[in-house]
């Protein structure tokens, strides 16, 4: 079990302060099961198959560089929502998401595993696709019934060495790893995600590390290379929280062409 | 204006000895009925697109000489030339080319392509106006003619008005009124021309007329059996038009060339005689495809052929022109003509009206390239066959040149042969037609009811006087039984001003040739419509939800609003907002529906702005929602951009809550996107935009534009925020507003991310 005080960043205070009875309750997951929301996203089109409906939940112990929902940093606060209310809204969307389903993200959703876990019970027994946005960093607090209710994990690996990771995301890069291979161990499917950072992540031993991991799992459905874009940038200064980059360029498509052969060589096609 | 035949690479022929043969018989031959003649013979298509074939070199070449004139008129300021001397009618102009070797479909409006023809039936001063706007003086003979021999429709429209309608006019509570345009929003049946051949129709109109003969008399007897006439002498017009470019069209037409020729014809002669602001095209893909299967049966046409009729026709389509005044372009910006092509639809028997002809025409916009006309508008069913969804849904996105509309909850209203006249407006082709109403601004009404009648701008008692609100706050009960008031009092000055324009249009400007391509009896409605719903409907929630505090000038004038708190708005699918919007809509119309109205008209109303959203939001001082003063409004019934914040599908369900029933002359909602952010790949694309359209209609949804774009279109945005309230950037699982960020982010996401191709 990784103690999330490992991190680098001050993220620790989330298990640091007075436990949080939302987080830590034990009762078994329903639709009284209570979580934190930042917003919802009813057009949701490339965070899992087909269209989307897409639950923003709060609070991260990442303080990833070129994070785009900073607000969602740190410990969750504020009001919160029931797995019933999410579920009661998402059925009215129901006739768009024939193809597509409900997808998880954050924050990390995994800070209040619980309410995903409510959240995808529900979801399942009407019917609807369920996919899980995460970090993988606490990976280990998602339980087997969880991810027996999850239909697809959108698992961020934002860099295979060890010390890159921290760099840009301030904790530990292991347990993302070990979650990857948990999930491939149970045959949960996934698709995995690498943002292209110039200067950050962009590295080729980097990208070779990732894609030689990826090679070695089973249950990829999909690796896709998300280009880094700043488009989150004002909510920095929102949040007043200090932006590092700034005066880092978005990748070319020679880069991302590049990265794409970095990971074709390790015998991993990329969308 | 007589041609010889030896110049002309389609020499008049004679009329084909049997041109029905090979068809399925039914009552079409007995009557005019073309819709029982294409659901005997129409062979639905359920394929892809990949018989489809590329623009032939002609087709090329003249496209090439095209875009050279339109290049051309748009160097000249918007208008290439303009006619001074010759007053447009249907047979009025001698033929015009573009390049006669090289036309499969030939006729433009007046001797040359893009030359407007000069309308002055409609309002003399006007098309004066619209001359002197672009350099050219009217034909003192001509101007003297339509001032001391003939009356106009502005002229007796003016006759008319009353004190009360003048200034709702002046202070913009209502505008865009038809009073000096052709009004438009009336279609033709063009069908009819190529299956039954001029000759057939007149015959009809002939036993039409006397069969009236021992009815008794009153006005509107009358006024038919004139009307009649009046049509025999346009049909007849018709076929001399038609002969100028060679054709004999007496008799139907004979193949699949002749029968587009002929049914452009008949909408080409509507286009010379007048200047409606909508002249829509009809529903002709699947009749046409009738003519080219039974040309390929015969082993007389190809593939390529084909297509190239119908590039052709669609170049015309796209020449159709009109010229106005500076006001007009201010309200309806772009020079639109409306030329609306309707597509697909689902039969009453539960066959998908698609064809092959269904793709070719959609496919011109490969052929030619994207473009705003003909107003391409697929009519929507869970039953179109899935092929035919994705290729829309491709089109779109490539091109964001379609619009939707909901035929699964149309067709139960208008049945199986309605066509959209304009943007939403459906009506049975050849058996109903609307008074065109333009539309009435609820949200400066609401201002209106706060300050007793007085414009909010100016001060003016526009509104009849009442009892100002006094208070500090805005309370809701007190506000929704001032603003009942005021729609009262603006729902019978709106109905009078358009009784009195359509009296006068019939009267002074009438359409004799669309209406001799109708039937005798012909459903009227009187099609009012509504802008600022969105504006009201936050406003009232804002007040009910949140506190607004009253600002007041020194005169104890209402000028502005300070919105204390937040306020569920509508477009979040949150029925505390959309109940509202919808019971503006239920209100209004419930109003409009106690008016006396002209000719038997039945009421309906349109949630529809066009670009006027932007007129209406200039001429409206701040409102209750938070909104500043000269602010655009949302256009249609579109959510205020910004306020929609649950996603573009959580807008779509606040919209298509609103009840059609109420508003039967169309719902429109404007939805925009860009390609990354409806999926990943292109196959991704097409699926999510094939489930939105889908989920849309399913929940009830009239209406959507759909734009699917890059950065030519983000450049306009930047512009025209208000057009692209909801233009989400969603790369790489980052989410942001475009409208929202800062004009340096926009450009450089303008310059730098959007140059790539990944």
């Amino acid at each position: 079990m990784i103690s999330p005080c490992d991190c680098l960043s001050g993220a620790c205070d989330i298990d640091d302060d007075i436990a949080d009875p939302v987080l830590e309750s034990k009762a078994a997951p329903s639709r009284e099961t209570r979580g934190y929301v930042e917003t919802v996203e009813t057009c949701g089109a490339v965070d899992g198959p087909g269209l989307r409906y897409v639950v923003f939940t709060r609070g991260c112990p990442l303080r990833c560089q070129y994070c785009h929902n900073p607000e969602t940093q740190g410990r969750p606060k504020g009001d919160l929502m029931s797995a019933g209310e999410v579920l009661d809204d998402l059925a009215r969307y129901r006739a768009f998401l024939r193809n597509g389903g409900i997808t998880i993200s954050g924050g990390e959703p995994l800070l209040q595993p619980n309410f995903v876990h409510a959240v995808f019970q529900g979801a399942r027994e009407a019917g609807i696709h369920t996919a899980l946005d995460t970090s993988g960093f606490l990976g280990a607090k998602a339980s087997d019934e969880l991810l027996d209710l999850t239909d697809l994990v959108l698992l961020d690996i934002k860099s295979g060495i060890p010390w890159t990771y921290r760099k840009v995301t301030g904790v530990q890069l292991s347990p993302t790893l070990d979650f990857a291979r948990r999930l491939d161990a149970r045959g949960n499917r996934m698709w995995i995600r690498f943002v292209l950072v110039p200067g950050l992540t962009d590295g080729e031993s980097n990208i070779r590390r990732v894609a030689n991991f990826v090679a070695e799992l089973d249950c990829v459905d999909r690796v896709e290379i998300l280009p880094f874009h700043k488009m989150g940038e004002t909510k920095y200064s929102r949040a007043r929280i200090p932006y590092l980059l700034g005066d880092t360029p978005e990748p070319s498509p020679d880069d991302i062409r590049h990265a794409r052969e970095l990971f074709a060589a390790e015998g991993v096609t990329t969308a | 204006m007589e041609r010889t035949a030896a110049s002309n690479p389609h020499p008049l022929r004679n009329p084909d000895p049997n041109p029905w043969r090979r068809f399925q018989s039914g009552d079409w031959q007995g009557a005019i009925d073309v819709r029982d003649f294409i659901q005997r013979n129409y062979r639905p298509y359920d394929g892809d697109f990949s018989f489809l074939k590329g623009p032939s070199q002609r087709t090329e070449k003249l496209w090439d000489k095209l875009k050279s004139l339109l290049a051309a008129e748009l160097e000249a300021g918007g208008v290439l030339d303009a006619d001074t001397t010759t007053v447009g009618r249907v047979a009025s102009h001698g033929p015009g080319y573009i390049d006669q070797e090289l036309e499969q479909i030939v006729g433009v409006q007046t001797d040359a392509p893009l030359k407007r023809a000069m309308l002055p039936y409609g309002g003399l001063r006007i098309a004066q106006k619209a001359l002197e706007a672009h350099g050219r003086e009217m034909d003192p003979e001509t101007a003297k003619i339509f001032t001391e021999h003939r009356k106009t429709h502005n002229d007796g429209v003016f006759d008319g008005y009353t004190e009360d309608i003048r200034k709702a006019r002046s202070a913009g509570i209502v505008t865009g009124l038809p009073d000096g345009y052709g009004r438009g929003r009336i279609i033709g049946d063009y069908r009819r021309v190529a299956l039954y051949g001029v000759d057939r129709l007149i015959e009809d109109k002939r036993e039409q007329h006397a069969s009236s003969d021992g009815e008794p008399f009153s006005e509107e007897w009358l006024r038919q059996r004139e009307e009649i006439a009046d049509q025999v002498r346009a049909l007849t017009d018709l076929k001399t038009m038609a002969a100028s470019y060679g054709f004999d069209i007496s008799k139907p037409a004979g193949n699949a060339r002749e029968a587009v020729q002929w049914t452009y014809f008949g909408y080409l002669g509507a286009v010379k005689e007048q200047n409606g602001a909508a002249m829509s095209f009809g529903r002709t893909s699947t009749f046409f495809d009738i003519y080219f299967e039974r040309d390929f049966a015969e082993g007389t046409l190809t593939e390529e052929e084909a297509q190239e009729i119908m590039d052709h026709l669609v170049m015309k389509m796209r020449i159709v022109r009109f010229i106005r005044t500076p006001d007009y372009d201010a309200l309806f910006s772009g020079d639109p003509t409306w030329v609306t092509e309707s597509i697909g639809g689902v039969g009453e028997d539960g066959r998908p009206l698609v064809t092959k002809t269904s793709y070719r025409v959609l496919h011109t916009l490969y052929n030619l390239g994207p473009a705003p006309e003909p107003n391409l508008t697929v009519l929507w069913s869970d039953r179109l066959p899935r092929a035919f969804k994705e290729y829309c849904a491709k089109v779109s996105i490539e091109t964001s040149s379609i619009q939707y509309e909901n035929d699964d909850l149309m067709r139960g209203y208008w049945g199986d042969d309605y066509g959209i006249a304009c943007c939403v407006s459906a009506m049975r082709i050849g058996k109903q037609m609307q008074f065109f109403g333009a539309r009435a601004n609820l949200a400066k009404a609401m201002l209106y009811a706060i300050n007793g009648g007085r414009d909010e701008l100016t001060g003016e008692q526009i509104a009849p006087a009442s009892e100002p609100f006094a208070g500090d706050y805005l309370d809701y009960d007190d506000l929704v039984a001032r603003f009942d008031r005021t729609m009262d009092w603006l729902a019978a000055t709106y109905v009078k001003a358009l009784n009195i324009i359509h009296y006068m249009h019939d009267k002074y400007s009438p359409e004799h040739l669309m209406f001799a391509l109708h039937d005798r009896e012909i459903h009227r409605t009187l099609a009012c419509g509504i802008a600022g719903l969105s504006v009201a409907a936050d406003s009232l929630s804002a007040v009910k939800h949140a506190r607004v505090k009253v600002v007041r000038n020194d005169e104890g004038l209402a000028v502005d609003y300070r919105v204390e708190g937040d306020y569920p708005a509508f477009g979040n699918n949150d029925d505390r907002a959309d109940a509202i919007a919808c019971e503006l809509v239920e209100r209004f119309m419930s109003k409009l529906r106690q008016q006396p109205i002209y000719r038997g008209a039945e009421p309906t109303q349109s949630i529809l702005t066009i670009t006027s959203n932007v007129v209406y939001g200039k001429k409206t001082g701040p409102t209750p929602d938070g909104r500043e003063a000269g602010q655009p409004f949302a256009p249609g019934a579109n959510p205020m951009h910004g306020r929609d914040r649950k996603g573009a599908i959580a807008s779509m369900a606040s919209v298509a809550k609103l009840p059609y029933h109420e508003s039967q002359d169309g719902i429109s909602y404007t939805f925009s996107i860009i390609p990354r952010a409806l999926g990943k790949s292109p196959e991704e694309r097409v699926g999510n935009l094939v489930d939105l359209l889908d989920g849309y209609f399913a929940g009830d949804g009239h209406h959507i534009n759909v734009n699917v774009f890059e950065r030519r279109m983000l450049r306009d945005a930047m512009e025209h925020p208000e057009k692209y309230p909801q233009l989400t950037v969603r790369v790489s699982g980052y989410a942001v507003n475009f409208v929202k960020l800062t004009r340096e982010q926009q450009n450089d996401l303008i310059n730098r991310t959007f140059h790539g191709a990944f």
